[in-house]
């Protein structure tokens, strides 16, 4: 607000904007609240006894407890191992894309190819094509040529390769913001490309590569479709066991809801750790 | 496969490029800088480029993988027009449509609504932020199965639960995901993606410039003037990137279909390519749903493109 505007305003209409902000902070609140609830309702639910948590009409104030949550780690075939194959194709499949990405990138921005964006865009089309209209060529493959089922690996490769495009332009956006003018002149004053790498590129870098890394590990601890055709027992994932846990025969939700709960917590982490850079990182680096 | 050359072509003008006569053909510079894009490239053809060509070929195969069933064959357009006189694939082509359109819209005006009030100051907006963007950092199927039995379950679902308490009669007994099973995945979907699309509207908002934005306050335009002809236009970009980045993630939905009414009347073809290919083992069929996915993809991505493309040029 400019000293123009605030001297022309009169304290009836400072009242009417002061009343306009309560309403829309209070419109604010609503809306935040409705969207939170049915989380907050996930969570309450995963505290109730199996008994408390599905009945007619619910039953809001239950005690609380922590058996859901002790009865899905403590079994042999429970939550433990499909977090740890969740754990693993995630972390080492983000590791791949950056070891295969930053190169990229680094192609595309510091140095960039002749039709650069030719290559972008190559990169982003394979992204548009579905997942599923591949899958059974990959399943066939895997089972019947290489004779994997139920393998890790085979999805760390196949989540490296569905986040690979989506690392390369987030990559590519944070390599752009480093002034090639400084780049510039360490290479005349006699700095090789790895003195660039580590003392100039790095440091200005190295918060988006995080952010695209949080993504990454976002998207590949969420795939469903891929895990539930290509797993069955020992490489199931946390996302494909959770949906294992509807039974209609049991007071089953209090269980679900735990298990729902404690597969969302890394995603939850990873989101809010990478939430400054998020919407550059979602937006493919067009939104600064 | 992909629509990168034609769409792109446009983009690189010449007189953006550097003379030709420094990037010869087979000059070792260009190939220093090509080398690092290589690995990636290479890798990213052979695992996802490669298994569309075997989909595309497979879905001119009449194969089906059920023990008393026939020898492959050639099968000509046979496996397309089973997807096409089927009335049940027909549907699953209009049930995909219909849910991305309505998610996709309804989440972008429901987006821009909220970015517009996150935008203004209030006692608490940080915390209000963080619980919009929440629903966007639970795992689709853990939201979907929950949404399905926690929240719109028959009798102790939370709806249920709280239509009763508002004392509507016989609310244990009201069944929305059977009676609307759409409706009940478009309502998860909305649920978690307006987060997605509002963060993307809410930072195209920030970047107005407030300077014209008070000068246009000054010469006493008001808020629906500015809105219409000045934040409109300024957000205009960031909405169609978020509907077009939109539009690709829940085409693909599988996950709420799964995990909610298991497609019981609520098939769109990504579930109907796993049904046919991992229940009904038709892989000829899947094959072909699986290619017309994939030109549905294209018609989007063509126009997605495009709009990525504009914000790309803007930024050199």
């Amino acid at each position: 607000m400019s000293a123009v505007a605030q001297v022309a305003q009169s304290p009836a209409a400072r009242n009417r904007r002061r009343a306009g902000t309560i309403a829309i902070g209070l419109a604010a609140w609503v809306i935040g609240f409705i969207f939170i609830v049915p989380i907050l309702y996930m969570v309450l639910t995963s505290l109730h006894h199996p008994s408390d948590a599905q009945t007619y009409p619910p039953s809001w104030g239950a005690s609380l407890t922590f058996s859901n949550y002790k009865s899905l780690f403590s079994s042999s075939d429970g939550i433990g191992v499909p977090l740890l194959n969740s754990a693993f194709t995630s972390l080492v499949s983000t590791a791949l894309v950056l070891v295969l990405a930053f190169p990229a990138a680094y192609a595309l921005s510091i140095k960039p190819v002749r039709k650069w964006s030719d290559t972008m865009f190559f990169f982003l089309s394979t992204k548009m094509l579905p997942l599923v209209a591949g899958i059974l060529p990959i399943y066939l493959f895997t089972t019947k040529v290489i004779h994997m089922p139920d393998n890790v690996f085979v999805l760390v490769v196949l989540y490296t390769a569905m986040n690979l495009p989506i690392a390369v332009w987030m990559m590519r956006s944070f390599l752009a913001e480093v002034p090639g003018a400084i780049i510039e002149a360490a290479s005349i004053d006699g700095a090789g490309t790895m003195t660039i790498l580590t003392r100039i590129i790095g440091p200005i870098a190295t918060p988006g590569i995080a952010a695209t890394s949080l993504i990454c590990f976002i998207f590949a601890w969420n795939e469903q479709l891929y895990a539930k055709v290509l797993t069955s027992v020992s490489a199931q994932t946390g996302p494909v066991f959770v949906n294992t846990l509807i039974q209609t025969e049991h007071s089953y939700l209090a269980q679900l809801a735990a298990g729902a709960t404690v597969v969302s917590i890394p995603v939850l982490f990873a989101g809010f750790a990478a939430q400054d850079k998020l919407v550059q990182g979602l937006s493919l680096g067009a939104v600064k | 496969m992909t629509v990168s050359v034609a769409e792109s072509s446009a983009l690189s003008t010449p007189a953006a490029g550097p003379p030709v006569a420094t990037y010869r053909k087979w000059d070792r510079e260009s190939w220093v800088r090509r080398a690092p894009l290589l690995p990636a490239l290479v890798f990213l053809i052979v695992v996802t480029q490669l298994p569309f060509v075997a989909t595309l070929v497979m879905s001119f195969i009449k194969w089906s993988a059920q023990p008393d069933a026939p020898g492959k064959s050639f099968a000509g357009f046979d496996n397309f027009k089973t997807v096409f006189s089927t009335p049940a694939y027909r549907q699953a082509v209009f049930t995909t449509i219909e849910m991305t359109v309505t998610v996709v819209v309804v989440s972008a005006v429901l987006a821009l609504a909220i970015a517009l009030l996150l935008d203004r100051a209030f006692i608490g907006r940080g915390v209000v932020r963080t619980m919009m963007i929440a629903p966007f950092l639970i795992v689709p199927i853990a939201a979907a199965v929950f949404w399905g039995n926690g929240i719109l379950q028959t009798g102790f679902g939370l709806l249920d639960g709280l239509l009763g308490e508002l004392g509507v009669h016989n609310a244990q007994n009201i069944s929305f995901l059977t009676s609307h099973p759409k409706l009940s995945i478009e309502m998860a979907l909305i649920w978690q993606w307006t987060p997605f699309m509002m963060l993307i509207l809410l930072a195209g908002l920030q970047s107005r410039d407030p300077e014209v934005m008070e000068a246009a306050q000054i010469d006493g335009a008001n808020a629906w003037q500015t809105f219409i002809h000045m934040t409109m236009p300024h957000v205009r970009r960031y909405l169609e990137l978020s509907i077009v980045l939109g539009t690709i993630f829940i085409l693909q939905n599988f996950d709420f279909v799964l995990g909610m009414t298991g497609g019981l009347n609520s098939t769109n073809i990504p579930y109907s390519v796993y049904e046919v290919f991992y229940s009904a083992k038709d892989y000829g069929v899947a094959s072909a749903l699986g290619v017309v996915v994939v030109i549905g993809s294209i018609i989007v991505a063509t126009f997605g493109l495009r709009v990525v493309s504009s914000l790309l040029t803007e930024e050199n």
